[in-house]
């Protein structure tokens, strides 16, 4: 905190009146893209009743109720995060870092459980769990913005030092990630590292070592096998979305008719015979872009996408008014992670993306996936805010 | 920090172009391919049950039900369904036939589909219906089924429409039968797949069939929706049904019971019997009253499914091919019952109605002798009493006089032919028209047929002129054939005097239905017009509004004049009193109702002969007409003619048993049908 705005409020001032009132963080935080955020959740919610009410072994509004209570959490996180001093995260990236990667280790250790096939999961008990890939995310956009925010002398480019220890750093968190095994995380992973690494200003033929590295190592994933068979096929069926349309197909088939039937108007809240009859799997986490597309249609899933652009912009926004070096990476790493989760997450539903295991950010079902979005949105905020108080 | 923002902008590029091809593509799914989609969605979403209509009941002319509907609980089977399961549905229909008390194989037979060398039981319809398997289950066992569906996939129970007749063997031939639409009648036919429910069955011979689309009404659709699992989870679209119209019939339920019991009692008087027929006509409305054929069979054996044994049965000679109705597709040679015709041909041809004919024993047709019945010469007398009497020689000598006049074996270019014209002119030699189907038109001889006959059978006849029959054991019956075959290789293309003489009486190549002859009776002793008989009177929707009357139509009228007409029936009239039916009519009360008629009695070679009796009542004003035909029957007045009294005995009541009379009049109007489905009568 700025000792001067300190020292000007009365200490009289309440928490919750520092929160939202006058010049308080909230004030300061950048509207349109907390508009579009909670638009989002809030479609969100509507789509995971919608996708959740006919489910006969919960009762029609149990999942939403646990979603808004994830959101609240959510919101919390995103306002705590958001009120911190961007160099004070700057000195917690280490801790947080090292937090996510023990509860990597957990994952992969008795404690972790499987849920879908995917071990993944940390039960806590009483019916709540935790995804560490998920916080994985944000942690390793902060470590890898510390690491590389700090050029070599006289440039503007990382030390190569850094930049090795990012990639190390990287390299184990997805070796983790790969284990439980879950190719998404890993990819978004990837797209993370290799964005904070192009914005920290490497150079081009580092980039380009890194690129190759990157395949290599993905080919030797494929042959070693680590890759679980049905990996594999989604990407064939993807390929060739007809060689299999009972199977593998069935998803990428079953979700292009949910949209596709919604055509323009779509068929209403509530109102989606494909989503009544669940005929698209996992249509409340993965697949909830499917329920927008059918029941609101062309013009409402284009309204979701405009969303996600809406906060895609106004992220890149504020990294392309930052001073700060480590602000700017961890932006940067921020929109491309949501760019590109958003992108496939949408893009395997249209047939556009192979099938691959990732929520839509705000809007699926996730607690886990809710919090690091927000936590993600809270980092923008806590840039946004100490921009605006340097900059005005 | 330049280079930075310098890479945020390749970023920002490559947000708003992902972003533009999520809108692009959206817009191509939803927008341009949409419509598409929704239709694929419907069809994944939403199962189809068709629900059939009740088909609409067939009755009498005063309402009581032909074919009518009991509801039934109906056990189907999925065949499809079934083969889907790892062990092709064996657990399935072992648990089911303990349920049904049959068989697993009894149930597999049932559901195979028929084809080239499958033997029924079989199922003839679509493989992707349901398929019934019994039509007659308990709640009890229905309820087993249904409570435990888990345990029984693929098959179902409900309550279907079974059709049922209360008359039991009544009819069976003119009705017809019900038998699953198959894949291919679904395909041929345009517009059926849209009328028929899955489990619709389709007429198959007579009423059923020829007013199968007015009886089968409209199949009620209910569009179920369902989740990925096929568990539906709720009803879409709902069309009920349209119960099928009914069917009024002119044929009356007593009538056809009397005849059906005069045929089978004249059965057993005939030794040599194998089959009979009998008509009755109404002639004034030219409307069908009763039609019968013996042997005949229980039409209930088609329901639920036909056995092998069954089928076969109704398919064996050895059984009398009960599935035919001798009444239509049955042709004999009508003995003197034709001679009515002649008679009319000659007096049409310029012989005096009221001259005097001389009736020798035998008249020689050309160098051959052509006798009287038992060679007997009853002298000089008018055509009354040589119908009365059945006088053989004075036709003889008709037809060979027309023969000659014709120009004999040298015809001239245009012959008259004035017996096969007149034949003709009775409705002889065509269909009748009649509403049910594979009715045969019979065959009326003549100079052209001798022709086509005579190229279609020349190469063989030819051979066996040279080498004979030396797989005929009798020795002269070969040597008969040998010669025939010679006559026939040689001039077999002739039209013969000999062919003249005996199609006078009925004899030699003439060929005719019961129903033929029955008609024209009707006309000769009706109001001259000939008519294309009809069964069916009415066709009735189920809540009574009349949809349409069908009515015979007029197809002919006979070419002679109402004097010839007269003075034939005059000369019928004294046929049971004083003729050759005298012997069959002995004590009848002629003056209460006086019968007029004609024996027949038909030489078929190698056989017992036709016995025939064409005949009408009452003779002032005649109603009924009613023809008996017994195969192998032997005389006309000795087999057909009493049984034919039978029948005037059920209809006006004269019988021994003092019944009451079944039909003394046609009703006039058929029967009404109340809105609430019940007949006025």
């Amino acid at each position: 905190m700025n000792p001067a705005t300190t020292a000007a409020a009365p200490r009289r001032k309440s928490l919750a009146s520092r929160a939202v009132g006058e010049g308080s963080a909230v004030r300061r935080m950048d509207g349109p893209l907390l508009a579009a955020v909670a638009a989002l959740c809030v479609i969100g919610t509507l789509l995971v009743w919608s996708s959740t009410r006919t489910w006969a072994s919960v009762e029609p509004t149990g999942l939403v109720k646990k979603h808004v209570l994830n959101l609240g959490i959510g919101a919390a996180l995103l306002s705590a995060v958001a009120m911190a001093d961007p160099r004070r995260l700057r000195a917690y990236a280490p801790v947080a870092y090292a937090a996510a990667l023990i509860a990597l280790v957990l994952v992969i250790t008795p404690v972790g459980s499987t849920v879908n096939g995917s071990h993944s999961w940390i039960m806590l008990g009483g019916g709540f769990a935790v995804q560490p890939s998920e916080l994985a995310k944000p942690a390793l956009v902060l470590l890898l913005a510390m690491l590389l925010a700090e050029p070599a002398e006289g440039t503007d480019r990382p030390r190569t030092l850094d930049m090795l220890l990012g990639l190390a750093a990287a390299g184990v968190t997805m070796a983790l990630v790969m284990l439980q095994p879950d190719l998404g995380t890993t990819m978004v992973l990837t797209v993370i590292t290799a964005g904070v690494l192009i914005f920290s200003g490497v150079r081009k033929r580092w980039i380009v070592v890194v690129m190759v590295a990157a395949g290599l190592a993905g080919g030797f994933v494929w042959s070693l096998g680590l890759l679980q068979p049905y990996q594999v096929a989604r990407f064939t069926a993807f390929i060739n979305p007809a060689s299999d349309p009972r199977g593998v197909g069935y998803n990428s088939t079953q979700a292009l008719i949910a949209i596709g039937s919604g055509e323009i108007y779509g068929k209403g809240l509530f109102q989606g015979g494909q989503t009544t009859g669940r005929f698209v799997p996992e249509q409340h986490t993965d697949f909830i872009f499917t329920v927008a597309g059918e029941e609101f249609g062309f013009l409402g899933a284009l309204t979701v996408v405009a969303l996600l652009g809406v906060v895609l912009l106004r992220g890149l926004r504020i990294a392309r008014q930052c001073e700060d070096r480590f602000s700017a990476l961890v932006a940067g790493g921020i929109v491309c992670w949501f760019a590109f989760q958003m992108f496939i997450n949408v893009g395997m539903t249209i047939g556009i993306m192979p099938i691959t295991g990732l929520p839509l950010p705000f809007v699926s079902y996730g607690g886990t996936a809710t919090f690091a979005n927000m936590i993600g949105i809270g980092l923008l905020q806590a840039i946004h805010v100490k921009e605006r108080s340097f900059s005005g | 920090m330049i280079r930075m923002r310098a890479r945020f902008v390749v970023l920002h590029v490559t947000v708003m172009t992902l972003l533009v091809v999520l809108g692009v593509r959206l817009w191509q799914i939803q927008v341009a391919r949409g419509p598409e989609f929704r239709v694929v969605a419907t069809e994944t979403r939403t199962r189809v049950v068709m629900v059939p209509a009740i088909r609409g009941q067939i009755l009498d002319s005063s309402g009581r039900p032909l074919v009518r509907n009991r509801s039934g609980l109906v056990v189907s089977i999925d065949r499809t369904r079934l083969e889907r399961m790892p062990d092709g549905g064996k657990a399935v229909l072992a648990k089911l036939a303990a349920v049904l008390k049959s068989t697993p194989e009894t149930l597999r037979e049932r559901i195979r589909p028929c084809g080239p060398g499958v033997a029924r039981p079989c199922f003839p319809g679509s493989p992707y219906q349901p398929i019934p398997v019994d039509d007659a289950v308990t709640t009890r066992e229905a309820l087993q089924i249904l409570e435990r569906q888990e345990e029984f996939p693929g098959v179902t129970a409900e309550v279907q429409a079974v059709r049922e007749y209360p008359g039991r063997s009544h009819a069976s031939q003119v009705l017809g039968y019900l038998q699953p639409v198959t894949e291919h009648e679904l395909e041929k036919r345009e517009g059926l797949k849209a009328s028929y429910s899955g489990v619709d069955l389709v007429g198959r011979d007579g009423l059923e069939s020829v007013y199968d689309e007015a009886l089968r009404g409209k199949p009620g659709l209910r569009r179920v929706q369902v989740d990925r699992l096929g568990k539906v989870i709720g009803v879409e679209q709902q069309v009920s049904p349209v119960t099928g119209d009914t069917l009024i019939t002119s044929i009356d339920a007593r009538v056809q019971d009397i005849v059906e019991k005069a045929l089978a009692g004249a059965m057993k008087s005939a030794p040599r019997a194998d089959g009979a027929a009998g008509v009755v006509l109404d002639v004034r409305t030219g409307r069908v009253i009763a039609m019968a054929s013996v042997p005949t069979y229980d039409p209930s054996v088609w329901t639920g499914g036909i056995s092998e044994n069954e089928y076969q049965r109704l398919l064996s000679d050895q059984s009398g091919r009960p599935l035919v109705s001798r009444a239509i597709k049955g042709t004999f040679a009508p003995g003197s019952t034709f001679k009515v015709t002649s008679v009319s041909a000659m007096v049409k041809d310029g012989y005096p109605l009221r001259g005097t004919y001389d009736c020798p024993g035998a008249f020689m047709v050309g160098s051959r002798p052509f006798h009287n019945f038992r060679g007997i010469g009853l002298g000089p007398m008018n055509l009354h009493t040589a119908l009365v009497k059945s006088c053989d020689t004075i036709f003889y000598r008709a037809a060979y006089e027309m023969w000659l006049r014709d120009g004999g074996m040298k015809p001239k270019p245009k012959p008259k032919d004035p017996m096969a014209a007149m034949s003709r002119a009775y409705g002889f030699g065509a269909k009748t028209g009649i509403d049910i189907p594979g009715e045969s038109p019979g065959r009326i001889p003549d100079r052209y047929w001798k022709k086509e006959l005579w190229a279609a059978t020349r190469a063989q006849n030819c051979v066996r002129a040279k080498k004979g029959y030396p797989e005929v054991k009798d020795s002269a019956r070969a040597a008969f054939l040998k010669r025939l075959a010679y006559e026939n290789c040689l001039e077999g293309f002739q039209w013969r005097a000999g062919d003249a003489a005996n199609f006078s009486i009925g004899q030699g190549d003439v060929l005719v239905t019961p129903l033929q002859l029955a008609n024209a009776y009707a006309a000769l002793v009706g109001d001259g017009r000939l008519r294309s008989p009809r069964i069916a009177w009415a066709l009735v929707r189920p809540d009574g509004t009349m949809v349409k009357e069908i009515k015979p139509p007029v197809v002919g009228r006979l070419p002679i004049s109402e004097e010839t007409r007269q003075y034939i029936k005059d000369a019928l009239s004294q046929v049971p009193s004083d003729g050759t039916a005298a012997g069959a009519f002995g004590g009848w009360p002629m003056d209460l109702v006086r019968i007029g008629g004609k024996t027949g009695t038909a030489e078929v070679y190698g056989k017992a002969d036709t016995s025939w009796f064409a005949s009408f009542a009452p003779t002032s004003k005649p109603r009924y007409v009613v023809v008996v035909m017994v195969s192998q029957g032997g005389m006309g007045g000795s087999t057909a003619a009493p049984a034919v009294r039978q029948i005037y005995e059920g209809i006006y009541g004269f019988g021994k048993d003092h019944a009451p009379a079944a039909l003394p009049e046609p009703p006039a109007r058929p029967p009404r049908i109340k809105p609430d489905g019940t007949v006025n009568r």
